[in-house]
């Protein structure tokens, strides 16, 4: 199967060149693009050309973008159910870290460009889609706004058996988002190491912690 | 250029000012403060510059460019820009406004074509590429964009377009679309177009080339791409190539009708 297709990418060239083809069908779209990516791009700085191998949620997510309509009720699921596999969660059991430590976290949108080294500390770009606290008025509006997220939530003792199910899907959409909405735009911080254990730490107390300035 | 700096921190008191107020404020602020510098659109140096090295004989082949076809025949400039990407039979190629130039300047002038694509932004021919961009935008300006799509390898490419528009991937798995598939949003304080369909005049394809005032560079649409990659933390796209050359067919047949303002000014 491998061997068939690669060889309809050059022939289907060659028919575009002589100008006489019909515009090739989906799959040979789909083959074609792939093979534009890969001749397209190259490694740059942290920015290698293995970042465009796409995964099960990538790819059928791009697929019923290009279709223009939700995919498969049963796929969606499956992709959920993956993605909630890869969920770790906090190795010493606390949820919460530093809320101050998060805001800067959240403002930051550094890391993972070309321009970027190896050893820039990574943001969590989350101002650029939400608003968050009161304070910041230059949020995005992308995703949702989490102005008092805790607190709408009910959260006001975050160590409360009550607040566990909400603290655990908050914990969860940070590290891995596709685990509850199959083609989430936002990022699996966690997954895919944009942030570490900590850092979501932070984030989540930003969120979470009764003192953060999101929930007063 | 003192004149530009002055206007900035004019313009900058002014957006902190409006901070204090509404968000809509900043917006205001923010089209105001274009609406000041379009006055003296520092572009309009790469225009001139642009248009000496279109009629001046260099290169190799010590030639000009008069005789270079961006679509519309041999030395036809104007209306060529919001006719770009498309099919030229000479290469074979869908190719976008840059990429036809180098085309040109290798035919025509005798220059290495693939050494001026493997050239950084900003230096040497690259330089030279962005400047005859602007000028060849400039000659359309107010004119709407109207692509042909009439070629079986541009609507080819139209399709692949759509592909890489929506393609997740990098660490991020962002797409074009992520921050432009849908009307209304902002990243930050800026508002973003909606690159899925004809965001309006002078918005998205119809505004660049632009000058960008926060780091004083002219951009062509071949560098814009280029950033937008990098801010995906996708890999680094060639010069010219079939993606960038997709997405642009992608995004221009989807600008039809939308009056071009290039070469634009931007933040």
């Amino acid at each position: 199967m491998k061997k068939q297709m690669k060889y309809i990418a050059p022939a289907l060239l060659a028919a575009l060149l002589a100008g006489c083809a019909m515009v090739p069908s989906g799959p040979e779209l789909d083959k074609l693009t792939a093979d534009i990516v890969k001749a397209s791009f190259r490694d740059q700085g942290i920015a290698k050309v293995d970042r465009l191998e796409l995964d099960d949620a990538n790819r059928e997510c791009m697929n019923a973008d290009v279709a223009g309509k939700p995919m498969d009720e049963k796929l969606a699921k499956s992709i959920e159910e993956a993605n909630f596999k890869t969920i770790k969660w906090p190795s010493d059991g606390k949820f919460l870290g530093d809320w101050k430590q998060g805001e800067q976290i959240a403002q930051s949108g550094r890391g993972m460009t070309w321009t970027d080294s190896a050893n820039t500390v990574n943001g969590g770009n989350c101002y650029n889609c939400h608003q968050i606290s009161k304070e910041e008025i230059s949020f995005g509006t992308l995703g949702p706004s989490l102005y008092n997220y805790g607190k709408m939530r009910g959260v006001s003792n975050p160590d409360a058996p009550e607040s566990k199910a909400i603290i655990e899907y908050t914990w969860g959409k940070i590290w891995n988002s596709r685990a509850y909405n199959a083609c989430s735009q936002m990022p699996r911080a966690g997954h895919k190491g944009i942030l570490n254990e900590q850092q979501v730490k932070h984030i989540m107390a930003l969120l979470l912690d009764p003192k953060s300035p999101v929930n007063q | 250029m003192n004149n530009i700096k002055t206007l900035t921190a004019l313009a900058l008191t002014a957006l902190a000012a409006g901070s204090a107020l509404a968000q809509k404020s900043a917006a205001d602020g923010i089209a105001e403060y274009r609406a000041m510098l379009a006055d003296g659109n520092p572009a309009e140096l790469y225009e001139a510059k642009g248009e000496d090295l279109w009629k001046q004989k260099r290169g190799p082949k010590n030639a000009s460019l008069e005789q270079c076809d961006l679509g519309k025949g041999p030395g036809v400039v104007k209306g060529a820009f919001v006719e770009l990407p498309r099919y030229f039979a000479d290469t074979k190629k869908v190719q976008d406004l840059e990429s036809r130039l180098v085309t040109c300047m290798e035919t025509l002038q005798g220059f290495n074509g693939a050494e001026i694509a493997k050239t950084p932004f900003g230096r040497g021919e690259q330089a030279n590429v962005t400047a005859l961009a602007t000028w060849i935008a400039a000659e359309s300006r107010g004119m709407k964009f109207n692509l042909p799509n009439n070629h079986v390898a541009e609507k080819t490419m139209y399709e692949v377009g759509k592909r890489l528009f929506f393609m997740r991937s990098g660490p991020h798995d962002f797409s074009c679309a992520s921050c432009h598939g849908e009307d209304g949003k902002r990243i930050r304080l800026q508002d973003l177009p909606n690159l899925t369909k004809n965001p309006g005049d002078a918005i998205g394809f119809a505004a660049w080339p632009a000058y960008r005032v926060s780091n004083g560079q002219m951009w062509g649409m071949q560098l814009r791409l280029n950033d937008c990659y990098r801010q995906q933390r996708f890999p680094y796209p060639h010069f010219g190539s079939d993606a960038t050359i997709a997405l642009g067919m992608y995004m221009g047949v989807n600008a039809k009708g939308a009056e071009s303002i290039a070469p634009a000014i931007k933040r």
